[in-house]
């Protein structure tokens, strides 16, 4: 008989931590946790936002004559979408079948849109570093930098969009904020690896690109969880809670440290620690939108309380 | 839930994929009050899919349920509830309450208008059938996991040891040959009825006004309405009690439906980048 009874109760409903009841199927997932790896997506959602912006760095240090910051930026952009690629490809259950993202042309698929963009913007890329370190044909270098700077930012923002169009709640629900948290962190790990790989007498602009990042990406968060309702738990707990705390505090102190660099007693120490927490910030946040996608997927909760909200908003 | 007398017409979504000429829309009418969980269908449905099993056979605790949800490997899931709840049987005598009541239900690709899993495909490889269901081409997918997230009813998955997602096709290969689904011939009660969508429709109508006479007022229909998340389903429901106890989400959604704007805040999210890039640099001339 108690079987019967835990059996039939644990079906009915159960009761979240804030005490709201809501039914479930003996509290099952409703939708599907993501079979993506946390590893490779989420490199791939980092990795991509670091290349994208280090195109726009490149560029703007290119048209303002500083050649190590462009330098850095155009192989940070080059590793950065090689990388990304890579992971992607090796997310994959059919690796061989990659090339199968380009048979179509598909505008309500953000993978496939996403896939055409690396297509376009990977060879710039490429051509940018490459002709840079050899020093070849610089006029197509410069062309290339320039073309690589006109779709990197896509290339940093899209990625919330991929994820966004999903039902999984976390990432659904912050659809509209998410592509401003991920710019900035994008600017921000730009930032920091050209912090790490230009010379000071070069890197005013990333140092001010590595604060403005950090708060772009910090206020766009805020705005998120604050608009998300109550699937914002799901960044405040568990492994994303610690992910996007170590995020934001890393964050702050390279934006600090970025600041301060300029007129500390070892600028390019402090420079080279400042970029470094830059780009852990963005991995860490970005490893954690992956795992809070993951936990709210996890839990029926998370879909079908604010659905039921939902329809009673719709009855009323 | 609709509870007019005319059963809303199914949208004809073989002509917004481009067949000219095309049968019938074919759907599933999967009527769980008269399901009594023997899960012919689940083996039907492995057998003439050939699908393999989903892993070692566990006893899970949840009634009897050791299936516990739709996977790439098991296309038809039967899902057992037991409530405290006093009810009366359809057509039982009026004093005739019980304590407990057994709800079972057969759950299943709900082939939707609006198909998510299909939206998002990066290669086009899951795609709309001429009768209007959604099938993946094996031959194409890449195993790129999107369609499992994207689909707002936990459907469609991946068999990580083959690599490729895989679900319900509403037995494409039979109803070509004008067989009916493996799981609707082996069903005994005629729980899961198949046939053209718009007759499904009806007859869903004039068993759910039984039901209602009946005195079973918690019967629903699920997935019957062109005006929801998905524009209805291929494969609807009638159902004892809320989605959600049966482990379906009680107002599922499109994300597509929300691509626009997506699209949008990237945008500006990337203009944004750029003139934060801008502004970087405009306040670094003297120290650069
Ligand atoms: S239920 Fe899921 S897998 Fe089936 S058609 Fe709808 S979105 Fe696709
Ligand atoms: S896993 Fe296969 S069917 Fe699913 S979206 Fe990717 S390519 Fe399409």
């Amino acid at each position: 008989m108690t079987t019967r009874e835990s059996a039939g109760d644990r079906a009915a409903g159960t009761t979240g931590q804030d005490g709201r009841r809501f039914a479930s199927y003996y509290d099952r997932h409703v939708v599907k946790p993501p079979v993506w790896h946390e590893r490779y997506v989420g490199g791939y959602l980092y990795l991509g936002g670091l290349a994208g912006a280090s195109s726009v760095l490149a560029a703007g240090a290119e048209l303002t004559g500083r050649p190590r910051l462009a330098r850095a930026g155009k192989v940070a952009a080059l590793t950065g979408i090689s990388l990304s690629a890579a992971a992607l490809i090796a997310d994959l259950g059919r690796p061989e079948r990659f090339v199968n993202m380009l048979r179509t042309f598909k505008p309500t698929s953000p993978m496939n849109m996403g896939s055409w963009l690396l297509a376009a913007y990977g060879p710039l890329a490429g051509a940018g570093a490459v002709t840079d370190l050899t020093g070849r044909f610089p006029a197509a270098g410069r062309a290339a930098c320039y073309g690589a700077a006109l779709l990197g930012p896509a290339v940093a923002t899209y990625t919330a969009v991929l994820i966004g169009d999903t039902a999984v709640p976390a990432w659904h629900g912050g659809h509209r904020e998410m592509p401003f948290m991920f710019a900035g962190s994008a600017m921000a790990s730009a930032a920091g690896a050209a912090l790490l790989a230009a010379p000071a007498a070069e890197n005013a602009p990333a140092r001010h690109a590595a604060v403005l990042g950090t708060v772009l990406e910090l206020a766009a968060g805020r705005l998120m969880r604050r608009r998300m309702g109550m699937v914002a738990e799901t960044y405040e707990r568990g492994r994303a809670g610690s992910l996007l705390r170590a995020a934001e505090t890393l964050g702050v102190l390279g934006a600090a440290g970025a600041l301060a660099a300029a007129r500390a007693p070892r600028p390019r120490a402090i420079a080279a620690l400042s970029g470094a927490a830059l780009l852990a910030a963005s991995a860490c946040l970005r490893l954690g939108v992956f795992a809070a996608g993951v936990a709210s997927a996890e839990d029926p909760r998370y879909t079908v309380v604010p659905q039921r909200e939902r329809l009673s908003a719709a009855a009323s | 839930m609709t509870t007019g007398e005319m059963a809303p017409r199914a949208p004809q979504v073989q002509e917004e994929a481009g067949y000219p000429r095309h049968p019938p829309r074919m759907g599933f009418f999967t009527d769980t009050s008269v399901c009594i969980g023997c899960k012919a269908c689940e083996v039907a449905c492995k057998e003439w899919n050939r699908l393999p099993a989903d892993g070692p056979f566990e006893l899970t605790g949840m009634s009897f349920d050791n299936t516990t949800q739709l996977s790439a490997s098991t296309w038809r899931h039967v899902a057992f509830i037991e409530q405290r709840k006093p009810v009366r049987a359809p057509g039982g005598p009026a004093g005739d309450q019980q304590d407990l009541r057994w709800l079972m239900a057969s759950d299943v690709c709900k082939h939707c208008t609006d198909a998510a899993c299909l939206n998002v495909c990066p290669t086009g490889s899951l795609f709309r059938t001429e009768f209007g269901t959604v099938v993946v081409q094996d031959d194409v997918c890449n195993g790129c996991g999107y369609c499992v997230s994207a689909c707002p009813y936990g459907v469609i998955d991946k068999r990580e040891d083959d690599g490729r997602v895989f679900k319900c096709t509403l037995c494409y290969d039979r109803i070509g040959d004008g067989l009916i689904p493996a799981c609707a011939k082996a069903c005994p009660t005629e729980s899961i009825q198949y046939g053209p969508l718009d007759e499904l429709l009806e007859r869903a109508e004039a068993r759910l006004a039984d039901l209602h006479g009946d005195g079973v007022p918690d019967a629903r229909l699920y997935g019957n309405d062109p005006a929801d998340g998905v524009r209805g389903n291929g494969a609807f429901f009638l159902l004892l009690d809320e989605p959600e106890v049966y482990g379906l989400p009680p107002a599922p959604r499109d994300a597509t439906r929300d691509l626009p704007a997506m699209w949008a805040h990237a945008a500006v999210a990337a203009v944004t980048l750029v003139c934060g890039i801008a502004v970087a640099f405009a306040g670094s001339r003297r120290a650069g």
